[in-house]
């Protein structure tokens, strides 16, 4: 006999289907979606871009920094200028490829062990006004690369943006209001934002680096050096001066100690990216630590993932190497999904983690424990290295009082998902985004171990913060509506303790069936 | 590492072995809580923490402890007292008014409520609302911070706690419990708590006993903060749910899956599209909410024995042996069921409730295939795949 109240066929099944589903638009999707649509499958691509502008207020799923021009509102003109920034995607659509932008992938969900009840593996996507159910039989992951970010005094002012921020808002929506910009980082990351915005007309003030040399290709640097763009070694960001409108100035300590003043309006972190894993990660798809694929990255076989009929390729499966080689994996990935032999893998790049340990040392040293490193759960470093409750509690007991990071990593070995628990860094409305690599970095850091050593804070779905009324689903199965209950809906398990066992035992109001 | 013994070994570092463990260490016995992994890492702090359980021998205890729960444990809970519970419709609304009148039978403050009353406790309630029932007892709090509040709490007393330490099998000698073996060695203990969450019934069979398990998984959701309401603890819809200190909504309810679960436990927890389905019901509940972003889904598996009821028990044999499984509803009930398991290590017997009624002797007669039976099982894996590839 079934149990009416579990979930056993109670999912609809999906509203739509591809056969080969490709989340991500930028050159791997694009490259992957025409090799499939070439190899005579039907394939559809979802991009998130235009991004819902509320959601690019909460710097999701990148760090914009509040830079965005209100062209971000005009989603019309928006989607030519996406579609205009990547040419790939005309070809995809010339091909066949269903191409959908400005929809957002939320969630994956696949059958696996503690799992079976799908109707078939899907993705959860939505508009501005609601969410559905895309079925597939292949999917390939190339959700890009996502905003590493460190805090330092005034990074949580208007004007902080990430490389992939500035790269999203100069390139693909041509609505950044910055004009005169610092980086941060000297790496390719570093390099490569400073070119770009160099090349939209925009000021580069100073390229900054807290280790004593630049940190990118000779070639990389001698670009910058013939468009005039100087690079600091050696100084270290002590704070952003602000205003009303963000960010007007950045002071920076030089060898010596020495203030060093640049005018800016916009700061750009680019010291490092970070494979976007949410969605595998959150259907449980297995996550290895990776700093040469830029940190935690998926688990592959090829470009298949541990998770059946999913694929990676492009930044997601481990930051590629430029463009020419995303659009090879995709590719690649496409073969596969579609029934041919592995053949490739994610190259390796510099250890990312160093870089970003150097930078967060950098920071830290000496850094005023009330700079807040969570933004959304303004949550500080001196929060962070004392995991002090929030606010609204109190005052710390005696015993919390003795108990730190360090009494935690003792108890151990260190946790993020236990140190977001109690201080609540991490828990807010950007999901992490702006202070997850910080957190790990200063559990690290505290430790003494390496970030590698950081079990990875998990990602849950939904992968981007949408509004409960755009995640219900206002028409679900009748037998999911009749067969609800708030439990388990065990005879008896709600019976008064007395009548257990009297012929009472099954006729109490609640939850008790006669 | 090896670990030293302890007088009292707990397995499982979850919400009732911690109590339990901390009960033990009031007492000034010298106690040790292993866990797999982490405290509090599994079903313990995924929960809605609840804390009024009305139909529990232990109910009385839990209403006269929570609200003492933040000063004797030294850590805040965020324990906030009463719940109100609304309907949509007029069965909900009898269920409810039920609930009240067993509240009250029980000795307890528990009012109806009409539908601008509802509006005045739960300012984003749906304004078509039947009305409900405003419970003066009870609550919630918040599992995770409670879990941590009772490890450091134990502490505090002198109990260790070794994390990442899987029990591998329990060692007998004369009808008693003389040490668990562990990847850290061999861990001498005078008496040993089960209290393992879905692992009890695997840590049982090693000497001999048998508990019988499913296992479930369950969701819930949150969103980004409300305004604080006056009441965090609301119901209704087919959902219970709570307010964080926060103003985050957390809300859960609605189908669980039976799952097969290896003896170390499930890997991974994904949470299921059923995402959307408790969304639509908090939206519905309370309209206000509705714009509120959706921010986390999670799922926890827990173990359910055949009637759904605890077994609180210090076995016969081995004579040292204490289990506790709350079966699934364990969370809001951990004040009390740590001094029953304590009241049963040290005394054999609980001070203060009747538990006969929650033997392990009570499921002797069932079938091997009771869980067959009563369609426990995980769902059938549809054909795959669902359309060839051209």
């Amino acid at each position: 006999m079934p149990d009416p109240s579990a979930i056993d066929g109670k999912f609809a099944p999906p509203e739509e289907y591809a056969q080969v589903l490709v989340i991500g638009g930028g050159v791997a999707g694009a490259a992957a979606a025409i090799e499939a649509a070439r190899l005579g499958a039907q394939v559809v691509l979802i991009d998130e871009n235009p991004v819902d502008p509320g959601l690019m207020g909460l710097d999701v799923p990148l760090l914009y920094g509040g830079r965005m021009s209100g062209a971000v509102q005009r989603r019309g003109r928006l989607i030519e200028t996406v579609l205009a920034a990547n040419p790939m995607l005309e070809e995809a659509i010339e091909r066949g490829v269903e191409v959908r932008l400005g929809l957002t992938a939320w969630g994956l969900y696949v059958n696996g062990p503690a799992l079976r009840a799908l109707p078939s593996p899907m993705v959860g996507l939505a508009d501005e006004d609601h969410s559905w159910m895309i079925g597939f039989d292949r999917l390939i992951l190339a959700t890009g690369a996502r905003d590493v970010a460190l805090a330092f005094p005034g990074w949580d002012q208007p004007g902080v943006v990430g490389a992939g921020g500035l790269h999203a808002l100069l390139q693909r929506y041509d609505a950044f209001t910055g004009r005169r910009i610092v980086v941060l980082g000297s790496g390719d990351v570093g390099v490569e934002a400073a070119l770009t915005a160099h090349g939209r007309g925009l000021e580069v003030a100073a390229l900054v680096e807290v280790l004593d040399r630049a940190q990118a290709s000779p070639e990389a640097l001698d670009k910058l050096a013939q468009a005039g763009i100087p690079v600091l070694p050696g100084h270290i960001p002590r704070r952003a001066v602000t205003s009303r409108d963000g960010v007007e100035r950045l002071i920076l300590a030089d060898r010596r100690g020495a203030e060093v003043v640049i005018d800016c309006d916009t700061i750009c972190l680019a010291v490092g990216l970070a494979p976007a894993i949410e969605l595998i990660n959150a259907a449980g798809g297995r996550i290895a630590p990776d700093a040469r694929r830029g940190g935690h990255a998926p688990v592959l076989q090829g470009w298949a993932t541990s998770l059946p009929g999913v694929f990676a390729a492009g930044d997601c499966a481990g930051l590629a190497a430029g463009e020419t080689e995303a659009a090879e994996q995709g590719r690649q990935a496409a073969r596969q999904a579609l029934g041919g032999a592995a053949e490739g893998g994610p190259s390796a790049g510099p250890d990312a983690w160093a870089y970003q340990a150097a930078w967060f040392d950098a920071l830290t040293r000496d850094a005023d424990p009330a700079m807040i490193v969570c933004q959304c759960e303004a949550v500080t470093r001196g929060d962070l290295l004392e995991v002090r409750a929030p606010r609204y509690l109190g005052d710390p007991t005696a015993g919390a009082r003795a108990r730190d990071i360090a009494t935690l990593i003792a108890d151990g070995p260190p946790n993020q998902d236990q140190v977001k628990r109690l201080t609540r860094a991490g828990m807010g409305p950007c999901q992490g985004r702006r202070c997850r690599e910080q957190v790990a970095l200063t559990l690290a850091q505290a430790a003494g171990l390496p970030p590698a050593d950081i079990p990875l804070a998990l990602h849950r779905a939904p992968v981007r913060p949408l509004p409960l009324k755009v995640m219900a689903d206002w028409g679900e199965t009748a037998a999911m509506t009749h067969g609800w209950e708030i439990w388990f809906a065990i005879p008896g398990q709600w019976s008064a303790y007395e009548d257990i066992g009297t012929e009472r035992e099954f006729v109490t109001p609640f939850g008790g069936e006669a | 590492m090896a670990v030293a013994g302890a007088q009292v070994v707990v397995v499982g570092g979850g919400v009732t072995g911690l109590s339990a463990a901390w009960w033990l260490a009031r007492d000034g016995l010298d106690v040790l809580v292993l866990d797999k992994g982490v405290v509090g890492w599994e079903a313990s702090g995924r929960n809605g923490g609840g804390a009024s359980h009305y139909h529990s021998p232990l109910f009385h205890e839990e209403q006269r402890l929570w609200p003492l729960m933040d000063e004797l444990l030294g850590y805040p809970t965020e324990y906030r007292r009463e719940r109100v519970i609304f309907a949509l419709n007029e069965s909900d609304l009898a269920a409810y008014h039920g609930m009240a009148a067993e509240g009250r039978r029980l000795g307890y403050v528990a009012d109806h409520i009409d539908p601008m009353q509802v509006r005045a406790l739960v300012p984003m309630a749906n304004e078509a609302n039947l009305g409900g029932v405003h419970l003066h007892y009870g609550g919630h709090a918040n599992p995770q911070r409670t879990v941590q509040a009772y490890a450091w709490a134990l502490q505090d007393l002198g109990g260790r706690i070794a994390q990442h330490t899987p029990v591998t099998d329990i060692v007998e000698a004369g009808g008693r419990v003389t040490a668990v073996e562990t990847p850290a060695g061999r861990i001498a203990c005078d008496a040993l708590v089960i209290a393992a969450g879905p692992q009890t019934g695997f840590l049982l069979q090693k000497v001999g006993v048998r508990l019988p398990l499913g296992f479930g998984r369950a969701e819930m959701i949150v969103t980004e903060p409300a305004p604080l309401m006056a009441i965090g603890g609301v119901d209704g819809n087919g959902l219970y749910g709570r307010q964080t200190l926060r103003g985050n909504l957390a809300f859960g309810g609605g189908p669980h899956e039976w799952i097969d679960l290896a003896s170390d436990g499930p890997v991974a927890r994904p949470s299921s599209p059923l995402t959307r389905n408790l969304a639509r019901r908090v939206a519905e509940l309370m309209p206000g909410a509705a714009s509120l972003r959706l921010i986390r889904s999670w799922a926890g598996v827990i173990e359910n024995t055949p009637d759904g009821r605890p077994v609180l028990e210090r076995l016969a044999d081995p004579a040292n042996l204490t289990v506790a499984t709350m079966s699934s509803v364990g969370f809001g009930l951990s004040p009390a069921s740590g001094h029953a398991v304590r009241d049963l290590v040290v005394d054999g017997r609980c001070s203060f409730a009747d538990l006969d009624k929650l033997k392990l002797s009570r499921f002797e007669t069932i079938r091997d295939d009771w869980l067959e039976e009563r369609g426990w099982l995980p769902p059938t894996l549809p054909e795959s795949p669902a359309r060839a590839l051209g």
